[in-house]
């Protein structure tokens, strides 16, 4: 066992969860290479929007949730999608329009979901609307009994609609065991984070509402699944919801029809040559945790996974024209039954009644004003202003958390 | 038993319902210690607890977003806006989220929004809208809007076990006016089906929600005059009762539509077009319609009468259209 930075003991990542994680950043890179060809092709039928650079943040976070888990992926999370358990096929048909596709045909991208078997809610296109609703099935996991975690991603630009507030605020009053994490990609489109957001860790966001926010290096896949790992466990204990800052780079441009001619030529070699897939490579070799034969086994396998489901997917038809007018309500299609993990007569009076009345902790007030007031407040305000600014001058910096893994041997901990 | 407000049938068809499924839930704004802004949920806190009668901040958007997730685990959730003109408030939620996801990919969002709508109150013009129509012309949301207390319980009911979310807007205005004795045993309303309240053979007047009890009362003073007007409860607006709409005008020959919303989009443009495409040749005139101004609501007594519909107008265009 190692130390967290907390000093909480930590489990390391064993062996066979390194090369899962490597196994499903090389998926996620190698199916979006896929596309681009496909797009390229002119088969893919609307947008695509690449998640090149960000694969350790969809695939560290995701491999943090058990099978019961929940989430709602981004447009970028196709890494995420994977680890859950959605095959390449799903992705190509969706791309591709096509009949066998999740949605058959009625959404693109990501935009599917399955919440019967993988636990997946859908995206929709206006940001910010899962955080409410990932707090929700939060709530009714809880309530349930079900000892479920949710997760869903956010971009730097989302952070600033009112849902990601909304949501956020309500997921902490609810203590609502639901994991954030907001993917900080330097750019919305084509506006740096700088125009959108008036500071610098867009965790201090989480902070304001109360809640447990850490910002951790997206491009070291251990250290987004080590952070994740503790945010889940902080959720599953019941001290949710936690946000997870994870700062990386968009390093292609909004979709594929952006050149993102306006991103700084140094800023994109800066994390050019932090490319998380490289780093995590040169982190397995370094470390001993594979020799050439494993990776050209993880290689083979993913490059017959993406032929095969390539195939399927180009075989696949259009959808027929006239599914176009089904399924707009649900008619008896589906059988709608909450899954109880505790008895019932737990939420069933006589045992939920309750006595109507608020117990509140404090009264809110501010104690100078009971010594007259007047002025008063504003004095005892100013004074520990000055006491805390004189404390946070004599408290040592925190220490600075290096790129990538840094050099061997001086690690920080839990790794 | 003793007659009950609308406001009461509402608050009975809630117990009812939570008592009879642990899946349903309720949440809002100031719905528990408080028991609602206008007591709607008065009572339920005490008996189902705060796991299940939910009180949230003032967060319309967080409020339908955690409800369509509950409703993805099976859960049955009822939710309240203090007053409906505040689900503008979350409209993205409600019209791009909660009502595309079956069409789009195969997930029902088993949920109620519920809450005090309409004038004839001097609540303002952030008090008393009818923002029905941004909602019927969404595609996947219900929309039920009662005239009555015994019609508000069963649809209620029929909107909690729907497995589509559901909009259900209750009159503010009839809330304590109007009384009603319900049966005592169970009993629910289908969701989609119109009423006949009065039989007719010169006119069908088409309303729901206060302006039935308008037309009503107009009815009643044209049968003076030697009038029959049918009066016809849409009380469902989406999916809406189109055999029943057609088969009154080929009854009665014209057709009068009243409604509360504004004129312009509201649903009585649409009831032309459906009665223009499917019975044209059965009508001896024009489709006239009795609406509000298209203005937003204004408060004071004299502009908001003036604004609303009542008897009179609808008495007067109805002699119009007997006319022909």
């Amino acid at each position: 066992m190692s130390q967290s930075s907390n000093g909480a003991a930590v489990t390391p990542v064993t062996r066979q969860q390194c090369l899962d994680l490597y196994y499903y950043m090389r998926l996620n890179r190698a199916v979006e290479d896929q596309m681009m060809k496909l797009f390229r092709q002119n088969k893919i039928v609307g947008g695509l929007y690449s998640s090149l650079g960000q694969e350790a943040i969809s695939v560290g976070t995701a491999y943090a949730l058990e099978k019961r888990d929940w989430m709602a992926p981004m447009i970028r999370n196709i890494g995420a999608l994977l680890v859950k358990g959605v095959k390449p096929r799903d992705i190509f048909t969706q791309h591709m329009a096509k009949y066998t596709s999740p949605t058959q045909g009625k959404d693109g991208t990501s935009h599917f979901g399955d919440l019967k078997n993988l636990h997946i809610v859908s995206p929709i296109s206006m940001l910010g609307d899962l955080i409410p609703v990932m707090a929700g099935v939060a709530m009714a996991g809880r309530y349930l009994g079900q000892d479920i975690v949710t997760m869903t991603w956010i971009g730097d630009g989302g952070s600033s609609t009112g849902a990601f507030h909304e949501g956020l605020n309500l997921a902490a009053t609810q203590r609502a065991p639901f994991v954030l994490i907001l993917e900080n990609n330097q750019w919305a489109y084509s506006t740096p984070v700088s125009r959108q957001v008036p500071i610098r860790d867009l965790a201090e966001r989480g902070r304001g509402y109360g809640i447990t926010s850490v910002t951790v290096d997206g491009n070291d896949a251990i250290a987004v699944f080590e952070a994740s790992r503790a945010a889940v466990a902080q959720c599953r204990a019941g001290n949710g919801p936690v946000l997870i800052e994870a700062k990386t780079m968009r390093m292609k441009g909004h979709a594929q029809h952006d050149p993102a001619e306006y991103v700084p030529k140094a800023m994109h070699e800066y994390w050019e040559a932090r490319d998380p897939i490289v780093l995590f490579e040169k982190y397995l070799n370094a470390n001993n945790l594979w020799d050439a034969k494993a990776k050209q086994e993880i290689e083979a396998r993913i490059a017959a996974l993406v032929k095969e489901d390539l195939e399927f997917a180009e075989n696949s038809p259009m959808p027929p024209p006239e599914l176009a007018e089904q399924g707009v309500y649900c008619e008896g299609c589906h059988k709608i039954e909450a899954e109880w993990h505790r008895p019932k007569s737990e939420v069933t009076p006589p045992k939920s009644s309750v006595e109507a009345a608020w117990k509140v902790k404090d009264f809110g007030g501010i104690e100078a004003s009971a010594s007259g007031g007047n002025g008063a407040s504003a004095r005892a305000a100013a004074k520990s202003a000055q006491q805390s600014a004189a404390a946070a001058k004599a408290a040592p910096a925190p220490a600075r958390r290096p790129f990538g893994r840094g050099p061997k041997g001086k690690r920080g901990g839990g790794r | 038993m003793a007659p009950v407000t609308m406001l009461e049938a509402i608050r009975q068809a809630m117990f009812e319902e939570m008592d009879r499924d642990p899946a349903v839930v309720a949440m809002g704004e100031d719905i528990g210690v408080y028991g609602g802004a206008f007591k709607v949920t008065e009572g339920l806190l005490e008996r189902f607890g705060n796991e299940r009668v939910i009180e949230t901040p003032i967060s319309e958007t967080a409020i339908v977003g955690a409800a369509c997730g509950m409703s993805y685990l099976g859960l049955r959730p009822i939710v309240e806006m203090q007053f409906i003109d505040f689900i503008a408030c979350c409209f993205n939620q409600v019209t791009n989220f909660v009502a595309k996801g079956h069409y789009l990919w195969g997930a029902p969002a088993p949920m109620v929004i519920r809450g005090p709508s309409g004038g004839g109150v001097h609540g303002g013009p952030f008090h008393s809208a009818n923002p029905e129509m941004y909602f019927a012309h969404t595609p996947g949301l219900k929309i039920v809007y009662p005239s009555t207390p015994y019609d508000a319980k069963g649809l209620l009911k029929s909107a909690v076990r729907d497995n589509n979310p559901v909009l259900f807007f209750e009159h503010k205005f009839l809330y304590r006016r109007i009384k009603e004795e319900l049966p005592e045993e169970e009993y629910t309303v289908p969701i989609g089906k119109a009423v006949t309240r009065r039989e007719g053979r010169d006119l069908t007047i088409l309303s729901y929600a206060a302006m039935m009890h308008t037309s009503l009362e107009a009815a009643a003073e044209l049968e003076k005059e030697g009038i029959a007007a049918e009066v016809i409860d849409l009380r469902t607006l989406m999916p809406l009762d189109k055999e029943a709409i057609l088969a009154s005008v080929k009854k009665t020959n014209k057709l009068l539509i009243v409604h509360e919303d504004t004129r312009t989009g509201g649903i009585a443009g649409e009831i032309a077009s459906l009665v223009c495409e499917n019975a044209f040749e059965d009508l001896d005139g024009p489709i006239a319609r009795v609406t509000s101004l298209d203005t937003p609501v204004p408060y004071a007594p004299t502009l908001e009468e003036h604004f609303l519909p009542n008897a009179a107008k609808v008495a007067a265009a109805a002699r119009e259209l007997a006319k022909y």
